[in-house]
């Protein structure tokens, strides 16, 4: 014990491990009414990790080459030990990557946890879900099967709808007239290094801010208003670890059920985890009917078909897409709130919140059905909600009837 | 409001109308039943692995189905492929296109993309139609390229058409019986649909037994890990 501890004084002389393990575990001071809402961040944290470590296993096997992917893929499902496991883990977590990163998103829009002082939290948040979504784009195009490539096709078509530079841009992003080898090859580069890198530096920024400011918390208010006189620490405080870390392990083993129930029973979830089409090679001669992106893009696929085009363009449908996205990132700003919890908030906030999640799950839903007149109709409809949820937000914010939010962190 | 109700209707009426489609009957799978699967693999080398490949299974894999190296050299391969070999078909790409106008689809993953459920429909849907090249015609692939492999043993179908006013029934006749009885054609084409939902995913029976194997380790292992929760937080509120 005593050589041990001499070990650690020698590595702390020369490198903060145990000011680290302080900083964001043993004496990171977090509120000790967080609910169910708060597993989601460690899980995403979760997810990342198996993410990688199947996907470096995926790659020892798999062949970025047009003529070879489909059956490699196929190959490690069947000829490699394990790989079915292993190919299964990877497909099962990048949905699941989504239901977790959503359902994080959602308790941030319930408790404000995007407010002063946590704006750059949510900025970065926000970065890593457009990391994900190219993540996960590029990812899928890998498996090489009809879905894969026409909905590569799809959306990097988009792109040729930009003014001008449109159709040069779309071939430099594509490297071809068409999806081919090239495309793939440059995909595959950007999903297993690229991008991973850049989603590793953003998680490590969002987790120094966060542990910088502190969490929020279900009541939204700042435990740090209340500390010891003497230890300074804050009284509604409780140390990261050892509490939230056992307590992160029960939802870690739940979600793992769940996560297993997929993997051993229904990997591909009745064709929304992997859909049938994508058993079927590519051919990039033959369009199929029906090209439906995976669940997690369709709200914002739906989005892009709503608007209708305008002097022949696409365009006005991506910049809608575009600005679906990218307004999320503005919240912090939007929201002009007297309190930041949903606890506290008045009733218009509670229907707008209500409004904007019934119009988000049905876009989800509309964006993997085939267009039809009604169903242009409702995306519209529901595209006007989700925008002005956000472009109303100050003013519906400010007049809403606010209940007075406790001093104190509530049970 | 009465506008909601009158989407709500309309959304109604379009998922109403999106399920009268084809109606595909339902294949009699069972991936237990090694009997059939055999059988099974015994048609699908000798009717369809002639003009489709399966690149994907390989040869030995049917050892899963309870057939020895041996039975398999012996019985089931014919093209003068090794046994650890992959299902390629004798007919080359380029015969095929001529003979057929399009390469037959690789059979590998096909019960995946399809479903074992159309594949069982279609195998029993073809029908005269002399309009047709090959003189075949499918219910659920209309203008299908593929022949009736099978016509010997299922014999000839007719299409019969009945208007009811604005409602068309679409029905299939035995014109001509083949050397099976319907129903000994429908129980051949049930093993073999058997076996292609197999061989779109020869694990699947290991993948199930594991899994609940997993989720037993992990029932007991939330026990464990709430009861530290528990103990940890004693001191807490």
């Amino acid at each position: 014990m005593n050589s041990l501890t001499n070990l650690l004084g020698w590595v702390d002389a020369r490198f903060p491990l145990s000011k680290l393990w302080k900083e964001h575990l043993s004496e990171y001071y977090a509120p000790k009414n967080f609910n169910f809402w708060y597993f989601f961040g460690s899980l995403a944290l979760l997810v990342l990790v198996i993410q990688i470590v199947s996907g470096i296993f995926l790659t020892m096997n798999y062949k970025p080459d047009a003529a070879y992917a489909f059956y490699s893929v196929e190959y490690i499902m069947r000829d490699v030990d394990w790989g079915w496991l292993i190919r299964y883990v990877h497909s099962t977590g990048a949905s699941m990557f989504f239901v977790v990163v959503y359902l994080h998103m959602f308790r941030g829009l319930m408790y404000g946890s995007y407010r002063k002082p946590r704006e750059l939290i949510w900025i970065f948040g926000m970065f890593i879900y457009l990391a994900l979504m190219a993540e996960a784009f590029m990812g899928y195009l890998l498996p090489w099967g009809q879905m894969s490539y026409w909905g590569a096709q799809v959306i990097v078509n988009l792109f040729s709808a930009v003014p001008f530079v449109g159709p040069d841009l779309s071939v430099w992003i594509r490297g071809d007239y068409v999806i081919s080898d090239a495309t793939l090859n440059r995909f595959f580069a950007f999903h297993v290094i690229a991008v991973p890198i850049v989603l590793l530096g953003l998680v490590v920024a969002h987790i120094i801010a966060l542990h910088e400011v502190g969490s929020n918390n279900p009541d939204g208010v700042e435990i740090k208003k209340h500390k010891d006189p003497v230890t300074h620490i804050p009284l509604d405080g409780i140390p990261f670890h050892p509490y939230y870390t056992v307590k992160d392990i029960v939802g870690v083993v739940v979600f793992l059920m769940v996560f297993s129930a997929i993997v051993f029973f229904a990997p591909d979830l009745g064709g929304y985890f992997i859909e049938d089409n994508n058993f079927i090679p590519a051919d990039p001669l033959k369009t199929p009917p029906h090209i439906a992106p995976v669940w997690y893009f369709t709200p914002f696929y739906a989005v892009l078909r709503a608007v209708p085009p305008m002097f022949g363009s696409q365009f006005p449908g991506v910049i809608a897409m575009g600005v679906a996205v990218m307004i999320i990132f503005f919240l912090p700003w939007l929201d002009r709130g007297p309190v930041k919890s949903i606890r506290y908030r008045g009733p218009i906030y509670k229907t707008a919140l209500a409004l904007f999640v019934t119009s988000f799950l049905g876009l989800g839903y509309l964006g993997m059905q085939p267009v039809t007149p009604l169903f242009t109709l409702l995306s519209q409809i529901f595209t006007t909600i989700y925008l002005a949820f956000f472009i109303l937000m100050p003013w519906y914010t400010k007049i809403d009837k606010c209940k007075p939010e406790p001093e104190r962190v509530t049970g | 409001m009465k506008k909601i109700l009158f989407l709500v209707s309309l959304l109604a009426s379009t998922m109403a109308f999106a399920n009268t489609e084809l109606q595909l009957d339902k294949a009699p799978i069972k991936l237990s039943d090694q009997a059939s699967l055999q059988r099974g693999a015994k048609y699908f080398v000798n009717y369809c692995l002639s003009c489709h490949s399966a690149q994907a299974m390989r040869y030995n894999r049917l050892q899963d189905i309870g057939l020895t190296e041996q039975q398999i050299k012996d019985n089931l391969i014919f093209t003068g492929a090794k046994v650890g070999d992959t299902m390629v078909s004798s007919m080359s790409k380029k015969d095929a296109m001529a003979a057929f106008g399009a390469a037959p689809p690789d059979l590998s993953v096909i019960s995946r993309s399809r479903g074992a459920d159309y594949l069982y429909t279609y195998l029993r849907g073809f029908y005269r139609d002399e309009t047709r090249a090959t003189g075949w015609n499918n219910t659920v692939f209309d203008k299908v390229g593929m022949p009736h492999v099978l016509y010997e043993l299922q014999g000839e179908q007719v299409l019969e058409v009945e208007k009811h006013g604005e409602h068309e029934v679409r029905k299939l006749v035995l014109a001509k019986p083949g050397k099976m009885s319907p129903a000994e054609f429908n129980g051949m084409v049930g093993d073999l649909v058997n076996y292609l939902a197999f061989m779109g995913e020869p694990m699947k029976a290991t993948r199930m037994k594991l899994g609940v194997i997993v989720l037993l380790f992990l029932g007991v292992f939330f026990f464990v890990a709430y009861a530290l929760k528990k103990e940890f937080w004693k001191d807490i509120h």
